[in-house]
């Protein structure tokens, strides 16, 4: 369904990316786990086209991204929902509207047949009677919730999400990991899920790879990662500071 | 020797050439974008509302001065040589030629310039505008085409209330202040008054609508490193425009006499 084959990625002299290879299987949850700053939005930014590898390919179905013009890659778009770290919501616009944007953009439907589906997918993510409220008078896990029901309006095929329990107290963030193994069940999409907190990881996960110095340095089914060998991945799953993986900054 | 010093202006020279790369292809978007459906018409009535009819109130009060202070100058200048009659002439050239496009520009710029910069630059680093590229809507068409079409429309229009309100403050002072007749005033408005002054007022007002939307808008677009970055855009986008509306006020004045 997605394939990601050697992508490259440098900002000025910032190497980011350095031959990221990742398969995702039609109907697979994959989530990407490593440490802050380690390139992981910026790894999830390819899949939807946001950034172009400097080497390297994103094939999506069966199309490579690179080949695609602008109106190509928008077709291609509305099969995704992204929910964004920061939520990402429009603070010019009261709550339906943002959940609705894409279908008021791209459909022919009327404000109030809009405003109803906004409802129904505000619903399906928790939240009732928030729809005239503005992003501003919200709470961050609301957003959070927002930003999904926003993701999932036009009824996607992959949905990508980027750090969905990051900032959440731990009830929340296991409400919305909840809401995450739902939108699977219900709607059978695809995800890739990028985070940093393990819980989440191991309950989502179908496979968890972990992204390190700028390549895929593991991968495999939860029970095997948790298993793992691997000095680098054992440090970062059991939340250690002394090991293999270098924090910048920090002498010892 | 001489390839160090190639090198040396090649290293100065990176990051603006490589600015004025990316406003050159943000300004052929923007002309792409025009050409092709959809033409977001809520947009671009909502930022003409934004630049035209909240910039009115500033406009309004600093023509009235405006007109006011060149009355009482040039009534002063000219009463020394005895050609107080001239005072309505050189209020109404100097408005329609220069101080109604360049001031208008100014304040819009001051006010609408830095919003726009502002607002796209908090869009940037909130991830808004991925998102709505990731919603399948080019970000350019969407948010910067309506403010570009809303300044060289409205520059020109609020140009025209500044003329108007310019030669009123005028009137006022040299008639009904210093006393001269309103007849002879209204002579030397119109007596000198070509349709060619209010061309090429307008025709710069368009230019400068064009510039400082444009100028705001990439400074916001391309906004990095969160509010600090903001801030940063936002002073660039004041400071950019105003100095593009002075420099190339020269310039046009030059080539459109
Ligand atoms: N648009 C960009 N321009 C320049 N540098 C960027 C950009 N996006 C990300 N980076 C850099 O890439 C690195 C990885 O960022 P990111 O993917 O956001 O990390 P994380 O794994 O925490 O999500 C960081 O050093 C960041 O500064
Ligand atoms: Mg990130």
């Amino acid at each position: 369904m997605i394939e990601l084959r050697d992508v490259h990625k440098s900002f000025g002299e910032n190497h980011v990316l350095r031959g990221v290879n990742l398969k995702v299987r039609k109907g697979e949850s994959v989530v990407v786990i490593g440490g802050s700053g380690s390139g992981k939005s910026v790894l999830l930014k390819h899949i939807i086209g946001l950034l172009k590898p400097d080497r390297g390919s994103v094939i999506v179905g069966s199309t490579d991204l690179s080949q695609l013009d602008e109106e190509g890659l928008n077709e291609i778009r509305k099969r995704f929902g992204m929910l964004f770290q920061s939520s990402a919501l429009f603070d010019s616009m009261t709550v339906w509207e943002n959940v609705g944007f894409g279908l008021k953009r791209h459909t022919r439907l009327s404000d109030s047949e809009i405003k109803k589906i906004a409802i129904q997918k505000l619903g399906m993510v928790g939240l009732v009677g928030v729809e005239d409220l503005m992003p501003s008078e919200l709470s961050g896990g609301m957003r959070k919730r927002v930003g999904l029901a926003r993701a999932i309006a036009m009824e996607p095929e992959i949905l990508l999400y980027d750090e969905p329990t990051t900032g959440l107290d731990p009830i929340m963030a296991d409400a919305v990991n909840d809401l995450i193994i739902k939108m699977r069940e219900t709607l059978h999409v695809t995800s890739v899920t990028i985070t940093h907190d393990m819980k989440s990881a191991y309950k989502i996960a179908d496979t968890i790879a972990m992204l390190y110095n700028g390549v895929i340095v593991a991968s495999g089914p939860p029970g095997e990662i948790r298993n793992t060998p691997d000095p680098v991945v054992r440090q970062f799953i059991e939340g250690r500071a002394e090991g293999p993986i270098v924090l910048e900054g920090i002498i010892r | 020797m001489i390839i160090r010093f190639i090198e040396f202006i090649g290293a100065v020279m990176e990051k603006p050439a490589e600015g004025l790369g990316r406003f050159i292809l943000l300004f052929c978007a923007v002309l792409k974008g025009m050409a092709r459906p959809p033409f977001e018409a809520r947009n671009i009535i909502r930022q003409m509302l934004e630049i035209g009819v909240n910039s009115l109130p500033v406009v309004l009060i600093t023509a009235v001065f405006t007109g006011m202070v060149l009355a009482l100058q040039g009534y002063t200048g000219f009463k020394r040589f005895g050609a107080e009659g001239l005072v309505g002439s050189v209020v109404a050239l100097s408005m329609t030629r220069e101080l109604g496009p360049v001031l208008s520009a100014l304040i819009v710029t001051g006010r609408a310039g830095a919003a726009m910069a502002a607002e796209l630059g908090t869009m940037r680093v909130t991830e808004q505008i991925d998102a709505l590229e990731t919603l399948a809507t080019n970000p350019v068409k969407y948010l910067i085409v309506p403010r570009f079409l809303s300044g060289m429309v409205m520059l020109p229009a609020l140009t025209v209330v500044t003329d108007i309100i310019g030669i009123l403050g005028g009137y006022f002072v040299t008639v009904t202040l210093l006393g001269t007749s309103s007849k002879s005033y209204l002579r030397a408005t119109w007596n000198f008054l070509q349709v060619q002054d209010i061309y090429v007022g307008l025709t710069k007002a368009c230019f400068f609508g064009a510039a400082f939307t444009l100028i705001s808008c990439y400074k916001g677009f391309y906004t990095r490193g969160g509010a600090e970055g903001v801030g940063r855009a936002t002073t660039g986008a004041v400071v950019f425009s105003s100095m593009t509306i002075l420099i190339s006020d020269y310039f046009l004045s030059a080539w459109l006499f």
